[in-house]
């Protein structure tokens, strides 16, 4: 299982990567393998406010349902537009072309509170 | 439910191909290999192999066997020559479904049923009772592997001999093979060429093995459910259940009531058949994206709930949504526009004619 180790991780298996006060959100490489082929995507639109812990959108693989759970709180700049035609971008690029949402991050302190990898990692290995 | 699951006796050659394993109908089954989508395809553009071992084998043998399986299903068949086999229906009294089975007439007093895994069961009390001392159940003594798909006929071929190659849907025979016996026929559940085995459970991993080695990709359940909707063919305990009867399911074709022999829920059925149909069971195809699922309801334009879908899912062949649902007749012509709640998210959908899918003629 790849775990990149600048990003932080929540126990909703979703990654954050920090930039500036700018975040990318996705699922982990952990959480694709788990679903299956992913076929559908639902994502909020930009300007959307998200709060920390709710649910954002869901992503659908042929057997299953996962609902999407924000990491941090803060408004939706761009959803990654290219999973309405290719999802399984999240199968094959979790951490990379399989991004879901950039956020404009209200508290960067809130990443920092998330799981570091090999904390991320002991979750899911003690799941 | 502390009962523990019963294990296929191909499980190690399933693990050392990746398989992910899940339990349905009691038993721990594959669901899928490398990935769903990949083994939809195989079958669809190549060759794939499924273990359908879970499903409840049946022998009925002696003079009268044909009679005594007709006497519990809505087909009439003692028509079947030898050498051919026939979808059929177990009822009730009430003419409900009570399950959906394949019979085989192997030879003159040699009759094979396959029924589902979940009904296995009473489908053996039922045919038990229905000639006593004669029925013996094999399930767990062979298995039973489906290989289907456009190449499936020469893989079938290159395994078990050129003479599978000449046989019509729906013909079955006891070929020797490897030193024993493979029952063979021209059957399936995907809506693809191909055919069934069942052989012992000796011969069963040199079987897997040479179908394998022929070009066969192995296939989980997951696929076969997804290949089984694309054809429309339905699944009992989803799309049909004894709330249902084969009229309203779409499966009169599978009841026989022009001759006289008694067979359970025949007076029912026969009322059933000259009532005017409320329901019929609707094909429907997402217009948008989203994946319609089981259990998800189903409104009419004016908003009104009106059913549920018995099955849904994404459609790896079409690339959108498909489902079926119990609709209103007037509700069942191709084209109406219906909405399907997904989760909170209204998916506008179209009654289409059955199937979703079907294999361009060879």
């Amino acid at each position: 299982m790849e775990l990149p180790a600048d990003l932080r991780y929540t126990s909703e298996h979703e990654w954050v990567r920090l930039d500036g006060d700018e975040g990318t959100v996705g699922i982990t490489d952990f959480a694709q393998e788990q679903l299956g082929d992913v076929v559908y995507v639902e994502l909020p639109e930009a300007g959307t406010q998200l709060v920390q812990g709710d649910t954002f959108g869901t992503v659908e693989s042929v057997k299953a349902v996962s609902d999407l759970f924000a990491p941090v709180s803060g408004e939706v700049l761009e959803r990654n537009e290219a999973l309405q035609d290719a999802p399984e971008l999240v199968n094959t690029s979790p951490y990379g072309d399989g991004w879901l949402l950039k956020l404009r991050v209200e508290e960067p302190a809130q990443v920092d509170a998330l799981l570091d990898a090999a904390s991320y990692r002991s979750e899911t290995e003690s799941a | 439910m502390t009962r523990a699951l019963l294990q296929l006796a191909l499980r190690d050659r399933h693990a050392a191909r990746g398989a992910r394993f899940a339990p349905f109908a009691g038993w721990a089954m594959p669901v899928q290999y490398g990935g769903i989508l990949e083994e939809h395809a195989a079958v669809r553009n190549g060759v794939g192999v499924f273990d359908v071992s879970h499903l409840g084998r049946v022998w009925v043998r002696g003079e009268g066997a044909g009679a005594a399986v007709r006497s519990v299903s809505t087909y009439d068949v003692t028509q079947l020559e030898p050498g051919r086999a026939h979808y059929s229906l177990y009822c009730t009294q009430d003419g409900g479904i009570a399950d959906d089975v394949f019979v085989y007439h192997l030879e003159a007093e040699r009759w094979l049923v396959v029924h589902n895994a979940a009904n296995a069961a009473a489908d053996y009390a039922r045919l038990a009772a229905a000639k006593q001392g004669a029925v013996e159940e094999v399930t767990r003594a062979t298995v039973m592997l489906a290989v289907q798909g456009p190449e499936a006929r020469a893989t079938l071929g290159a395994v078990l001999g050129a003479e599978v190659c000449d046989l019509e849907l729906h013909d079955c025979r006891e070929l020797s093979w490897g030193g024993g016996a493979v029952i063979f026929a021209r059957t399936g559940y995907t809506g693809e060429d191909g055919g069934e085995c069942i052989t012992d459970r000796k011969r069963a991993g040199p079987l897997w093995d040479a179908l394998v080695e022929a070009g066969a990709a192995p296939v989980g359940l997951g696929a076969r459910d997804t290949l089984r909707l694309e054809a429309a063919l339905p699944l009992h305990g989803n799309d049909i259940d004894t709330d249902r009867h084969p009229y309203e399911a779409g499966l009169g074709w599978a009841v026989t009531l022009q001759d006289t022999a008694p067979f359970t829920g025949r007076e029912a059925l026969v009322r059933i058949k000259e009532r005017p149909r409320e329901q019929r069971l609707g094909h429907l195809r997402a217009l948008e994206r989203g994946v319609p699922r089981a259990g998800y309801p189903v409104y009419n334009s004016a908003g009104e709930a009106i059913s549920r879908l018995t099955s849904g899912a994404y459609s790896p062949t079409l690339r959108l949504g498909i489902g079926m649902a119990y609709l209103p007749r007037a509700l069942t012509e191709p084209g109406t526009r219906l909405m399907v709640d997904v989760r909170g998210r209204s998916l506008p959908m179209e009654v289409v004619r059955r199937p979703f899918y079907k294999r361009a003629e060879a």
